[in-house]
């Protein structure tokens, strides 16, 4: 990656609290077209928090979001869609009572020109999306509730991707997934890279992360400890980064590096 | 060796193929006929019990009418449980807009415009919906922006509305009310004749099968698998044996003979030897509580807010992540549920001639129960309009059969309370064995 080029996504000193507890502090993190950025750190680290401030979930009490440069403000879901950005949330984010292509538009439905839903029309697409994804998934009447594990996580997959995102926040994706479906999201992941999307991925799985990550970011107690191309840093160091906080020479250290 | 138990499997699905196959070919809801079925048994065993007394044209009727003001009501409560609230002030707004309706056509619109005018029933109906309309939203403001429980906000409401109720006038009873508006209440005026309810029935007929046909077409569209034709056809031939079946039996209501000879005398017609039959047809409450099922079925099914509502009760987090303002939506749902109330209450003032502050007293539970009876589930994100409905009638049958049969009003509240438990119970064994 070179950085002379724009960033998709430019995130910079960005501050939340929840009763005093500061989950994310001063946390800077940049993201490229055809990029994939991991995200690793403890549980409670403040990852999924400050995915959720760029997702729009969350508010945030202090810094600056520039999407392709341009300062942009999302305070709520519906803005960040807007600008481009999916989120595949850890919990899925489901409505179980409700089919694949109710859940699929769900917020942006298909209508016809009466104002009524569309609703042929949206289980067409979700037809054409998941056949792409999970070929072998049929069951488009039944509400989500009823489907496995793995086929739940790949209509959250199917969400994100239905609506040309520019960038993609993918929390545990693989979470839920058996070794040959894992196999298939890397693939996804893979091409949606070569298609110029900017992927943020948070994982528990640093072998995972090495293998499909071009960048990784640490954080640690709310603060970045650092970030590193995945050739400068071996996994082990990456570990230390996590557990100790310790910045690796390969890595640029962020404010929350020991020392 | 083939395992026994594929081959019993298969055994089993060949021998339920005809029923199974109908089942998949209609995608009838099952749920659904369960409830219509227990309705049927019911009302078989209080025409037995009863020496044929119920299944009466006249029964039926006056039973259709007695039901019109819950249902209403019942149809918007889905909504309310569905995304995991309740509503517990329902009969109290139905008593205070009752009451503002009253005190406008009996008290101050005379003054105004004078006595019977023809816009009255208008004018008195329009001040009850918006008056419903601004309590609803007033609750679903505090509900959702706020954040207190719709328990506690309704419960709340239960109190202020009856309590209100009796301000307007100091507790004491409004009458007359206006003459068109007391068509709304049914009778044999406030029915719309054989003549009409046959272009009633005829017309939904129509729409039974423009609807399956549109379907079709829709489906069509992408090359979707299509239901079979035999099972389109046999959906749409018992739709319309059921409405022209339900019209029949309205038309075969006849006015009583003193109402006949009054009308004949005022007309100048001369009653026959045989005597002179008026049918009554379908009563007004009824059309009204009609329409507004089909009203609130079309608004939770094919519009972008109801596909809202049943997402939020399923998960009002993913609701939210997904961008739906949740807060509006529940609003939303309030001031219908207020609309509704006040809808209902014009029903009722208009079937009692008169508004007192006691109108639809406990009229919150019967509501909830209907509902929840017609398959609504209190965990949320379950239920449909139709089901509410079949569930008032239900609850109307149980309490009407039983005032026929002379039982004790006591007696009567311990089976309705008996029938509601024993409801939702076969309701949950239904759904963990289909789930």
């Amino acid at each position: 990656m070179t950085n002379t080029q724009t960033p998709l996504i430019d995130m910079e000193d960005i501050s939340i609290a929840f009763g005093g507890i500061r989950a994310v502090d001063g946390a800077s993190i940049d993201l490229f077209p055809g990029e994939v950025v991991a995200l690793l750190g403890h549980n409670g680290a403040g990852k999924s928090t400050l995915i959720k401030i760029l997702s729009g979930a969350y508010k945030r009490d202090n810094g600056t979001i520039k999407v392709n440069g341009e300062e942009a403000a999302i305070n709520n879901p519906r803005d960040a869609k807007a600008y481009g950005i999916e989120t595949i949330y850890q919990t899925l984010a489901l409505a179980d009572n409700v089919d694949t292509a109710a859940n699929l538009y769900l917020g942006r439905e298909l209508m016809t020109p009466w104002g009524t839903l569309d609703d042929v029309a949206m289980e067409h697409s979700a037809r054409e999306v998941m056949g792409r994804l999970n070929p072998r998934f049929q069951r488009f009447k039944d509400p989500v509730k009823a489907l496995s594990g793995g086929q739940r996580q790949s209509v959250a997959i199917a969400r994100a991707i239905l609506f040309n995102a520019r960038i993609l926040i993918m929390d545990e994706p693989t979470a839920a997934l058996g070794p040959q479906e894992t196999a298939q999201v890397g693939e996804l992941i893979k091409q949606l890279k070569s298609e110029g999307i900017g992927i943020f991925l948070i994982s528990h799985d640093i072998h995972d992360v090495f293998h499909l990550a071009d960048r990784v970011a640490v954080m640690k107690n709310g603060q970045v400890v650092g970030t590193a191309k995945v050739g400068d840093v071996n996994e082990d160091e990456v570990l230390g980064m996590i557990i100790l906080g310790k910045c690796p020479p390969g890595a640029i250290p962020g404010p929350g590096a020991v020392n | 060796m083939s395992d026994p138990a594929i081959s019993l499997d298969r055994a089993r699905s060949s021998e339920l193929g005809i029923v199974a196959r109908f089942f998949k070919a209609t995608e009838l809801d099952t749920r659904l006929l369960g409830m219509i079925a227990a309705l049927v048994i019911i009302w078989l065993a209080f025409q037995f019990l009863s020496g044929g007394q119920f299944l009466t044209p006249r029964n039926l009727w006056n039973l259709s009418v007695q039901t019109s003001s819950v249902a209403v009501m019942a149809t918007g409560m889905v909504l309310i449980i569905v995304t995991r609230n309740i509503d517990l002030s329902v009969g109290s707004i139905l008593g205070f807009v009752g009451m503002i309706m009253g005190v406008t056509q009996a008290e101050f619109l005379p003054r105004l415009i004078g006595f019977e005018h023809p816009a009255t029933w208008i004018i008195a109906l329009g001040v009850g919906v918006i008056t419903g309309a601004l309590i609803g939203g007033f609750q679903g403001f505090i509900i959702a922006f706020l954040g207190v429980p719709a328990f506690i906000v309704t419960l709340g409401g239960l109190l202020v509305w009856r309590g209100a109720a009796w301000w307007v006038t100091s507790g004491r009873t409004v009458a007359p009310m206006d003459s068109t508006f007391r068509l709304m209440g049914g009778g044999p005026e406030g029915s719309i004749g054989a003549f009409w309810s046959w272009v009633v029935g005829v017309v939904v007929c129509i729409a039974i099968v423009g609807m399956i046909i549109n379907g079709r077409r829709q489906r069509k569209r992408f090359n979707f698998p299509r239901r079979p034709v035999w099972a389109e056809a046999f959906m749409a031939a018992v739709g319309c044996v059921l409405v022209l079946g339900a019209v029949a039996v309205a038309n075969a209501y006849y006015w009583p003979i003193g109402i006949v000879r009054k009308y004949a005398e005022t007309n100048n017609i001369t009653i026959p030897d045989g005597g002179l039959f008026i049918s009554h047809g379908i009563a007004i409450p009824v059309l009204i509580a009609v329409a507004a099922g089909l009203i609130m079925t079309f608004l939770s099914t094919r519009t972008r807010f109801g596909r809202y509502v049943f997402a939020m009760g399923g998960n009002p987090e993913a609701a939210d992540l997904a961008g739906i303002n949740t807060r509006w939506v529940t609003m939303k749902i309030f001031i219908i549920m207020g609309i509704l109330c006040a809808i209902a209450g014009a029903i009722s003032t208009a079937r009692l001639n008169a508004a007192t502050n006691a109108q639809g007293t406990l009229d919150e539970l019967l509501t909830i129960a209907a509902a929840v009876i017609g398959g609504t589930s209190l965990a949320g994100g379950v239920g449909t309009i139709a089901g509410a409905m079949i569930g008032a009638v239900l609850m109307q049958s149980l309490s009407s059969g039983m005032v026929l049969l002379g039982l004790d009003t006591p007696l009567q509240n311990i089976v309705v309370g008996l029938v509601l438990v024993v409801a939702v119970w076969l309701d949950t064994i239904y759904r963990r064995r289909t789930a």
